[in-house]
């Protein structure tokens, strides 16, 4: 009756074997192939540097007025820009602004490369019911991971640094734009398309004139959702050598400096704000044609 | 590819449409006569067209008339095959529209259709003027172009001022107006009307249905007219068709179908109708008098019988006579049997002679 107390599990030596057998064919994998990956990301690496040195060498009254006219074009809302130019020249006082800008030049690369990959693979899903069917329970998967299980795939492939963080973030954060594209397009109403088609679209046209339109304002919501989630990620990458914020805070973890951690995390927050309510602004502007309703 | 110039006629034949899983496996069930209730009953399939047979005219207008649900949308979407028949041809000039490959019912929805829509179908996030230049920019037409082109459209359904509005912003008869702009600046020689002035009110519906006639008599398109408004229908159609439960129940001129309606279906539909406007003069008048002998003033074969009536009051006449293009005699009339064939009220077991 043993066996009802204990679960009857693969024993020991099986267990052990198995696991090795697949670090080790992934570890071989990587000393195979990881140098063409690392190359094969060396744009993107480029890209990183040189969007954070433009955040980090550009004077910082500068950085604050491109922000402060990217909110406004983005939202035509007075307090948001209020709002983001006072929490930026808090951050700048109680010196955080370099690690501020780290974190803002990766959520911003972070963000256009999950748009980049995400939008055509949401646009090939709404197409598609059996793409559906394969990639929704990836994305699931990817979403209920505990994220820092990426990290260690990631770092044994390319070490520790920008590229390797950059990756785990964007593996972590893409799924909502992935999603609400998909979504948003299979929602779009079934008479307009039908009218579209009735004009002859060919089905480009039909895309770019009438489905993405539609779409839009749902695929906003989803980009929204991945910048949150990237600068939740970009804390946790901070642990494979990503700089910024999160480096701050994870030092006050381990030496239990209260205060520090407590300024960064709210450095954090202040620019999540600032992240959120612009993107939901200029969500709610895409949408202004379905407020003025008739009568 | 249909000649641009003249409209090409459209012939549906032996059309059926099945909604459902499976339509393939219940086709022959259908053609052997199970009717619209039973095979929605048993197989849980919707019968939606059944064994349609329509001549319509080239540059005429059809109306296709019935009651709600009997498959009036259905059929004028497979005219441009927004939906693909069970079984039938949906002949275009010549060219059979089912037998087309995706590239070509492309070229043929763009050059040769333009549809109104009963639910309108706007774009929503385009104003009225992008909304009513999109079939010429999914053409290619230069942008300059465009605007001209549906500016006079936009102009003749009475929009002018609202160019820059969105949709949402208009009253639901300002937005099929949209529609009609639409369809009518793609210029097709195929014009595909679903209920297209359903929504309007009757001043502006009466304009737009001059609009239509008058469209009619400088280019002649085939019009497709669905509407449930039988003065309407008798207004515009060279052709009517009666649909009920996804078939023809009659089909023919207005004055046939007043006439001698099939059923008490119809004779319900025609029993309100003005007949003054449908019933034309040489379907009463009398042909038994000698040809010499021309009393009263003359009308022309073709005059409804409220003009006659109104020509011999205004003439103080109580005979007429009826003569045709060339002034030649063809019967004489008597105000009595104008005024009593206008009132007659119809039932479908004594028609009277038509045409
Ligand atoms: N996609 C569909 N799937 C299943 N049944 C359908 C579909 N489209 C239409 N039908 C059915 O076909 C029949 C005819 O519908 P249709 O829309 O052609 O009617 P209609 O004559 O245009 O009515 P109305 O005057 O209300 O517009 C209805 O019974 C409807 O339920
Ligand atoms: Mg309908």
């Amino acid at each position: 009756m043993e066996w009802l107390y204990n679960f009857p599990s693969m024993d020991i030596e099986s267990l052990r074997a198995l696991k090795k057998g697949i670090d080790s064919g992934f570890r071989g994998f990587t000393r195979e192939y990881g140098v063409y990956i690392e190359n094969a990301f060396e744009p993107l690496k480029q890209f990183l540097i040189w969007s954070e040195r433009f955040m980090l060498d550009t004077p910082w009254p500068l950085i604050i007025l491109l922000i402060a006219v990217i909110t406004w074009v983005a939202s035509r809302n007075k307090r948001i820009v209020i709002g983001t130019v006072i929490t930026l020249l808090l951050i700048g006082y109680f010196d955080m602004w370099e690690d501020t800008m780290q974190t803002i030049s990766m959520i911003f690369v972070c963000t256009v490369l999950s748009i980049v990959v995400g939008i055509p693979i949401g646009i090939a899903m709404s197409r598609s019911d059996r793409l559906q069917s394969v990639v929704n329970p990836i994305l699931d998967v990817m979403q209920t991971m505990p994220s820092f299980v990426y990290l260690i795939p990631v770092v044994m492939l390319l070490g520790i640094g920008k590229v390797p963080g950059l990756i785990a973030v964007v593996i972590y954060a893409i799924p909502p734009i992935i999603r609400l594209t998909n979504l948003g397009i299979r929602l779009v109403d079934k008479d307009v398309l039908e009218a579209a088609d009735a004009f002859g679209s060919s089905s480009w046209q039909r895309l770019k004139n009438v489905q993405m339109p539609l779409a839009l304002p749902t695929m906003m919501a989803g980009i929204n959702q991945t910048i949150m989630m990237a600068l939740a990620m970009v804390v946790v990458a901070s642990m494979i050598g990503v700089r910024g914020l999160g480096q701050p805070v994870l030092q006050a973890i381990n030496n239990q400096y209260f205060s520090l951690g407590l300024f960064n995390g709210l450095a954090i927050v202040g620019i999540a704000i600032i992240f959120d309510r612009t993107s939901q602004a200029y969500g709610k502007r895409l949408q202004k044609y379905q407020e003025v309703v008739h009568g | 590819m249909v000649d641009d110039k003249a409209s090409p006629g459209i012939s549906v034949r032996n059309l059926y449409k099945i909604f459902g899983k499976d339509p393939e496996k219940y086709i022959d069930l259908v053609k052997q006569g199970m009717t619209k209730t039973e095979l929605n009953d048993k197989h849980g399939h919707v019968l939606g067209l059944k064994d349609i047979n329509i001549d319509m005219p080239a540059g005429g207008i059809q109306v296709v008339m019935g009651l709600s649900g009997s498959g009036k949308s259905t059929l004028i979407r497979h005219i441009n095959r927004l939906i693909d028949p069970t079984a039938g041809e949906v002949l275009v000039g010549d060219v059979d529209v089912c037998q087309m490959n995706p590239a070509q019912l492309q070229e043929f929805r763009r050059h040769e259709t333009a549809m109104v829509f009963q639910k309108f179908a706007l774009l929503p996030h385009r104003t009225v003027m992008d909304n009513t230049v999109y079939g010429l920019e999914v053409q290619g037409v230069s942008r300059s172009e465009q605007l001209e082109r549906a500016q006079r459209w936009i102009d003749r359904v009475g929009l002018t001022g609202f160019e820059s509005n969105y949709p949402n912003q208009l009253s639901g008869g300002m937005q099929q107006r949209v529609g009609l702009a639409r369809a009518l600046t793609n210029d097709a020689p195929i014009l595909l009307m679903d209920e297209a002035f359903s929504a309007l009110d009757p001043l502006i519906r009466m304009d737009m249905q001059s609009v239509l006639l008058g469209l009619q008599k400088e280019i002649k398109k085939t019009v497709v007219f669905i509407t449930h408004d039988l003065d309407e229908a008798l207004r515009l159609g060279d052709k009517i068709a009666i649909l009920r439960d996804g078939e023809v129940v009659q089909q023919g001129t207005g004055q046939h179908i007043v006439l001698n309606p099939a059923d008490e279906y119809i004779s319900s539909f025609v029993r309100e109708v003005n007949r003054g406007r449908v019933v034309l003069v040489q379907t009463i008048m009398d042909t038994s008098v000698g040809l010499e002998n021309r009393e009263g003033p003359a009308i022309k074969i073709g005059t409804t019988l409220e003009k006659a009536a109104k020509i011999m009051t205004d003439g103080n006449s109580s005979m007429a006579h009826v003569v045709d293009a060339q002034g030649k005699m063809l019967g004489s009339l008597d105000i009595q049997a104008v005024i009593s064939s206008m009132v007659t009220p119809i039932s479908h077991d004594d028609p009277v002679a038509a045409e």
